[in-house]
């Protein structure tokens, strides 16, 4: 008797995805879907696609969606569940679309408490456009606008955004994980889980920081990609839980 | 209906939107517009409606996409500096065929100017604004009167066209009372037909998605292509414009808005001088009353452009008329307001008198 232990989530639709071979975005999304589904949310759930790599978020999960500007996905999550707070509204961005240009709406929707989940997937550099630095590029990471290394001389140090949006009493749920050890997927996806639950009972604004590796951009290999998030990523942004929901309750 | 009521400019725009079915507005503080999100501010929840003062420009028209996109009336508003941020938000809006209203209650300008009233934003109103090729419905009150029954108009268009629709005001119509009576009922927003492109429940239809861009080849410009089908519908449906006293006129005064009204006077007073000046007030700005313009400079060969700018509706003047008479300007931008005398005096030396 053959027995099925796995299979696509409803939560993503067939479309083959275009991430380059050992991105994170594949498994997040895989996160986000199986989530929608577990809870049981999917069909009242929109989502919002950033600008970036994920842009195409729009065709892969399987509820509505919508692609706004870069940046102003938080905003846009904004008017949708002040109007319609019986559905589960999300903000999927890279770092370039929460960090810099959208600065302002992260911090603001945080500091509302807008009950919307907001999924942070943090890969140091801005991939779509083919591997600039972002704001959370790390202290001498090479990309294409920082070719001799980051230097906090002139650029600063990077913006650790779970602890910035910590010091606001808006945040319900901060929590930053990462997806570089099936242990660490296993943790991702329970904090995804418990960031939509915390929109579900209503308790405010959650956001879930997930590290990833881009190989393409940090012109590596995919395992030495991963290798990365352990060596670098997770020592500048340390995994753990910022703020909990039940400090809301 | 039936009741009059002596508004300022800013609150009849706000009260005739609420009026009109709007349940959600967010903006930020710019003079000469403050009264219309203090207005909503406690307007909006009298009726259920959501209110937010944005931490920018930026975050309120992308707050619009959002809320549009689930199919509510939506409504923001602000002046020179700040229309220019919302440009973005409105080319996506546009591209992705939301419906939206917004007001932009003319400042002078370019760059941080002045808070006097002005009709300098003509050109970022009526050429879309931001990026890309679309249109952008543009209608232009001349009185308290017209600022509170002009968003009812500007909602329908919005969702009969899916387009973005605005009110073009300045800082005088914003600011001045005048008694206005509405000349609809209050709409039910909830009453409304349910339109088939908005997202939320599912409820067991096909998943829904709005963007405003497609890579694939081809795929974009067949969408402005059709975008542009939209828009010339517009144009042969959605003209408005005022006449006076063109039946004999031999020079033809062309403004809007404000200006519209000192030259009104100042045709009065040319009249009484025995000069046969006529008036055509532009209402809707795009689409451009090209047609009715054309059709009078078959007989009419001076025409008298008067605008508080540097001269931005003269273009569209010209390209309507295509060369058939001669063209006058007589302009006051950033902020000045001409008289009717002072238009009178423009009109006397075109007699050479």
């Amino acid at each position: 008797m053959e027995k099925k232990v796995f299979a696509r989530t409803k939560g993503l639709t067939e479309v083959p995805m275009r991430y380059c071979p050992g991105c994170g975005h594949g498994v997040i999304h895989r996160l986000v879907g199986e989530a929608m589904v577990e809870l049981g949310i999917k069909e009242r759930t929109i989502g919002v696609a950033p600008v970036g790599c994920s842009v195409f978020a729009d065709e892969y999960f399987n509820c509505d969606m919508i692609q706004p500007a870069h940046g102003r996905g938080p905003a846009v999550a904004t008017g949708m569940k002040r109007v319609r707070p019986d559905c589960i509204v999300f903000s999927y961005q890279g770092d370039g679309d929460l960090a810099s240009i959208g600065m302002a709406e992260t911090i603001h929707s945080a500091a509302r408490g807008e009950n919307i989940t907001i999924i942070f997937v943090n890969n140091a550099i801005f991939g779509m456009t083919g591997g600039q630095m972002a704001p959370t590029t790390l202290p001498g990471m090479r990309s294409t606008t920082s070719p001799f290394g980051r230097d906090t001389k002139v650029a600063g140090n990077p913006i650790r955004i779970c602890e910035l949006l910590s010091a606001l009493q808006g945040p319900a749920y901060l929590e930053r994980v990462a997806v570089n050890t099936p242990a660490n997927v296993v943790k991702a996806k329970k904090a995804v889980k418990k960031a939509f639950q915390t929109q579900i009972d209503g308790l405010g604004f959650s956001l879930v920081e997930i590290l990833s590796q881009c190989p393409t951009d940090w012109a590596m290999t995919p395992l030495q990609s991963i290798a990365r998030i352990k060596d670098e990523m997770i020592p500048y942004y340390p995994l753990g839980l910022f703020k909990s929901p039940e400090e809301k309750k | 209906m039936g009741e009059k009521d002596l508004m300022k400019g800013n609150e009849a725009l706000a009260e005739g939107a609420v009026r009109a079915g709007c349940r959600f507005f967010s903006g930020y503080p710019i003079t000469p517009q403050n009264e219309i999100p203090e207005y909503m501010s406690w307007r909006l929840p009298e009726v259920g409606g959501t209110f937010i003062q944005a931490e920018s420009e930026v975050a309120a028209i992308n707050m619009l996409f959002g809320a549009s996109a689930c199919g509510t009336r939506v409504m923001t508003s602000s002046s020179g500096p700040g229309i220019s941020l919302k440009q973005e938000g409105i080319s996506y809006t546009a591209s992705a065929e939301l419906p939206i209203f917004y007001a932009n209650i003319v400042r002078g300008g370019p760059g941080l100017g002045n808070i006097a009233p002005s009709q300098g934003d003509y050109f970022q109103a009526t050429r879309g604004g931001g990026h890309g090729d679309y249109r952008v419905f543009v209608i232009a009150p001349n009185s308290v009167s017209e600022m509170g029954n002009f968003p009812r108009i500007c909602y329908e268009i919005s969702e009969k066209y899916r387009m973005v629709t605005m009110v073009l005001a300045d800082g005088l119509l914003g600011q001045m009372m005048e008694p206005i009576e509405f000349d609809f009922e209050p709409i039910d927003p909830t009453k409304l037909p349910p339109k088939n492109y908005t997202l939320g429940k599912q409820d067991g239809r096909e998943r829904r998605v709005v963007r405003s861009y497609d890579l694939k080849p081809g795929f974009m410009e067949e969408h402005v292509w059709k975008l542009m089908a939209k828009y010339n519908q517009v144009e042969t449906h959605e003209v408005r414009y005022e006449t006076s006293l063109i039946e004999d006129a031999e020079l033809l005064i062309v403004a809007y808005g404000t200006s519209s009204r000192i030259s009104k006077a100042a045709m009065v007073l040319a009249r009484k001088e025995n000069l046969k000046i006529g008036w055509l007030r532009p209402i809707t700005l795009w689409p451009f009353p090209s047609t009715i313009l054309n059709q009078l400079v078959s007989r009419i060969k001076k025409i008298l452009v008067v605008e508080m700018s540097a001269g931005q509706m003269i273009e569209d003047v010209k390209l309507a008329i295509e060369g058939k008479a001669q063209v006058f300007f007589h302009g006051r931008p950033a902020g000045g307001i001409p008289t009717e005398f002072e238009v009178l005096d423009v009109i006397k030396k075109i007699y050479g008198k």
